[in-house]
């Protein structure tokens, strides 16, 4: 919203235009095709990861996995493209901002979590005095 | 485990249908001490709503407090709740400081040891949750509109329902006082203890609940914070001129944001192990109970940054404020506060050192630990620096900043001295850790609080508060801590662990009996500080300030009248330096007289106090198992959102020679003031 409303401070005599309210600078609410692109892309991203699983299609179920994981993320990627319409942009690149500071928060509370279960599990499970000693 | 016969057993099967695990023995009728505050409690109540029936203040409460969507008045109610909690945390803190200074030498107290438990849970989760986090969220309320020039929040009714759901968080914690009990797990509620297998009461449920209800309203809050700051800033007000109060403001919010739900996702995995059997956190089937302390750590430290970055802008507010000068370093400051805001994510391991991670683990977060005092020990330098060759007046504000410099320095130190690995294994556990966070707890956050309470108090209700009983409140306090501490530390360093209701020789009584003078100091200045609001609100014609700026202000809160008016500027301030209102006086800033427009604003709904007083119910329900009455509350929360969201009845406009009128009434009132 936008008005002309006299200033109230001593630098500016006249009447300028202020930005009042909210500024209006949100991102386009995305057309039909890039809604049809991102459910197609989707639904693909979701068909394989059952293909994967219930074909066997590797013999070691971790590469299954691992694999499911990495078509998870790009799942995430398409839905925050097509469906939340964010790109560099988007609320004068606040969007960009807060999903990099979240991305660095989840990989730190991600990995820093395995990483200490896991050095725990390794110090903490019963052990031969031989292996104490050649503890990290 | 508790091996006496449930008396549900006794109780017909239509009782439990209707009452789930709800029993006449749930009532802690055999405990005279919690009849006893339950007769006070409920006496005390009575009086108050006596008052209000007799005053015919309900219509008012109603109208102008409990459905307002103004920022200035939620953050007023949340200041009340803060200090209402307050005592009730404190009144915990004075009861176990009593038996630890009587129960020595196989004296037993006068606290069970399950009811001391429950004492030192209650006391922590109410001091953190109830008290902190109100009193921290009330200041940002108030204050951060007002300092970018915005009329309110950017979302006016989530900021009331937000204030809602916390009190419905505070009415189960107090309810679990006087029907059943509360956790008896310490202030985390560690697994296996909190599992259904050790703790099969109602308590760790109450303890859930309340948590997780109140959860959602400081998430939201969080939320609407952020966006306000982001989006609602005067013109000119670029990133780096806001306030510095503005700043830590977005950082904690942020934090909050991003940590609260973790405290959520940790707290709905407990509450699954406990209701449906899963083993999260159970020590068999593939459970893990240090998964627990690993994921509520991961809220848990970055929840300490957010409560004490919010008391770092009070401070750097009142330090420039009161030394009449620009705030020393600026820049270093924001870059301070957001290097903290990353740094408080990559620490959380520090809290269990000893649980048996390598040294690899334990040094690397001892490190980090250490890195972060860096940017904190920057912004003590940036005010005294701003402090240096300043015109120092050393009102309370100020005198509470100095206090903090003093108190929180040692109480940094001494964590410092806690992220040493080797030396954390030592102290783990003991009351040197309890003296460490009091210490900069009470130092940081409190005296935070206290000096923002004094500094802004004028700018709420257009009047000072008393000095005379604010530096009686000062010293007691300030003496208090010290002398209820610093035998903390001592005993911490000979061995004593924290959380005993009893001591076996009595070498350690004359510092328990030391530590509880410190306790009745404290409750002197707590009296004080009472005596002060009464006071100030007696005498508040002599006290009064028209001005609106009454200590020389520098930010755009003290551009405005106190109280500030329900659209807080009549004209949108243009902002063109970091210390706006400063830059505006200095330039001969004159108040624009006429051209007022009609201004757009919320209206009041009491949704937001009926949505949270069925999730409340929800609660209640919960930890009681009445499963019925979960489902109806459960459902009666969507459809009363769902039913808001057709209030289409949502804001209105102040017409332009009512506004012209309230500035009006202040520029006849300034006048007054000048002849």
């Amino acid at each position: 919203m936008s008005a002309r409303a006299p200033v109230s401070d001593g630098r500016h005599a006249e009447t300028v235009q202020v930005e009042v309210v909210h500024d209006h600078h949100e991102a386009g609410h995305g057309s039909r095709k890039e809604y049809i692109t991102g459910f197609v892309l989707s639904v693909i991203l979701t068909a394989i990861p059952f293909w994967l699983v219930m074909a066997e299609v590797f013999s070691d179920s971790r590469v299954t996995s691992l694999v499911i994981m990495a078509f998870a993320v790009a799942q995430i990627v398409v839905h925050m493209v097509y469906f939340l319409h964010m790109n560099a942009r988007s609320e004068g690149g606040w969007t960009m901002m807060a999903l990099i500071f979240t991305i660095v928060l989840v990989v730190i509370a991600l990995s820093g979590s395995l990483w200490v279960m896991y050095h725990l599990n390794a110090n903490m499970m019963p052990m031969s005095p031989g292996d104490m000693r050649t503890m990290p | 485990m508790n091996s006496e016969p449930n008396p549900i057993d006794t109780y017909p099967h239509w009782w439990r249908l209707l009452f789930g695990r709800f029993t006449l023995e749930s009532l802690p009728l055999h405990e005279p001490i919690v009849v006893g505050t339950f007769i006070v409690v409920a006496l005390g109540g009575l009086a108050v709503l006596a008052a209000i029936t007799r005053y015919k203040l309900w219509g008012v409460l109603w109208r102008d407090w409990f459905t307002s969507v103004d920022h200035k008045k939620i953050g007023i109610m949340y200041m009340v709740l803060g200090i209402v909690m307050l005592l009730r945390g404190f009144a915990d803190a004075v009861l176990m400081r009593s038996q630890q200074a009587i129960a020595h030498g196989g004296a037993e107290g006068f606290l069970p040891p399950h009811h001391y438990d429950q004492i030192f849970t209650a006391h922590g989760v109410i001091m953190i949750f109830f008290v902190a986090m109100p009193l921290v969220t009330g200041l940002m309320n108030f204050v951060v509109p007002l300092q970018i020039g915005a009329r309110d929040v950017a979302f006016p009714f989530l900021n009331n329902f937000s204030f809602w759901m916390t009190t419905g968080g505070v009415v189960l914690a107090m309810m679990s006082l006087f029907i059943g009990e509360f956790a008896a797990t310490g202030w985390l509620a560690y697994p296996p203890l909190s599992n259904i297998a050790y703790s099969p009461s109602v308590g760790v449920d109450y303890y859930i609940w309340a948590l997780q209800i109140a959860g959602v309203g400081t998430t939201l809050s969080g939320v609407n914070l952020i966006a306000t700051i982001v989006k609602m800033r005067a013109p000119g007000m670029s990133m780096m001129k806001m306030p510095v109060f503005t700043w830590t403001s977005l950082c904690t919010n942020i934090l909050i944001v991003a940590s609260f739900p973790v405290l959520g996702a940790v707290l709905a995995l407990l509450t699954l192990d406990r209701y449906v059997g899963t083993n999260f956190f159970t020590n068999d089937l593939g459970g893990n109970p240090m998964m627990y302390v690993n994921l509520i750590w991961i809220w848990g430290h970055p929840e300490v940054y957010i409560l004490v970055l919010p008391a770092f802008g009070i401070f750097s507010e009142v330090t420039s404020t009161f030394c009449g000068k620009r705030l020393f370093g600026y820049a270093s400051m924001v870059y301070a506060t957001v290097v903290i805001t990353i740094l408080s994510y990559l620490v959380w391991l520090h809290h269990f050192f000893t649980m048996g991670s390598g040294a690899s683990v334990n040094s690397f977060f001892g490190i980090t630990t250490m890195i972060i005092s860096i940017p904190t020990g920057a912004k003590i330098f940036n005010w005294l620096f701003t402090m240096y060759r300043g015109r120092i007046r050393f009102d309370l504000p100020m005198m509470w900043t100095v206090a903090f410099m003093l108190t929180f320095v040692v109480g940094g130190m001494t964590g410092v001295l806690l992220a040493v690995p080797p030396a954390d294994f030592v102290l783990h556990n003991s009351l040197f850790l309890v003296a460490h966070f009091h210490n900069v707890i009470i130092g940081g956050v409190l005296f935070g609080l206290f000096a923002g309470i004094y500094y802004w108090w004028p700018k709420a209700f257009g009047f000072r508060l008393d000095p005379f009983w604010g530096k009686v409140s000062f010293w007691c306090w300030v003496v208090g801590f010290w002398v209820a501490f610093t035998p903390l530390y001592i005993l911490g360093l000979m061995g004593v662990t924290r959380r005993m209701s009893t001591f076996q020789g009595t070498e350690y009584q004359p510092l328990f009996v030391i530590a509880a003078f410190g306790a009745a100091l404290v409750a002197c200045g707590i009296v004080a500080m009472l005596v002060q609001f009464a006071v100030s609100i007696l005498r508040r014609e002599q006290l009064r300030d028209v001005t609106g700026d009454p200590w020389g202000g520098r930010t755009l809160e003290w551009a405005t009248a106190s109280p500030p008016p329900a659209y807080n500027f009549a004209f949108t301030p243009m902002v063109h330096d970091g210390d706006a209102w400063w830059d505006m006086k200095s330039r001969g800033y004159k108040r624009p007289l006429e051209g007022y427009k009609a201004i757009h604003m919320p209206k009041n709904t009491g949704a937001g106090v009926v949505i949270s007083g069925i999730a409340t119910v929800f609660g209640i329900a919960m930890v009681w198992h009445i499963w019925w009455l979960a489902v109806i509350a459960f459902v009666g929360v969507i459809a009363a959102t769902i039913t808001h969201t057709f209030n289409y009845d949502r804001d209105y406009y102040i017409p332009a020679d009512e506004v012209a009128r309230t500035e009006d009434e202040r520029t006849r009132a300034l006048a007054l003031v000048k002849a």
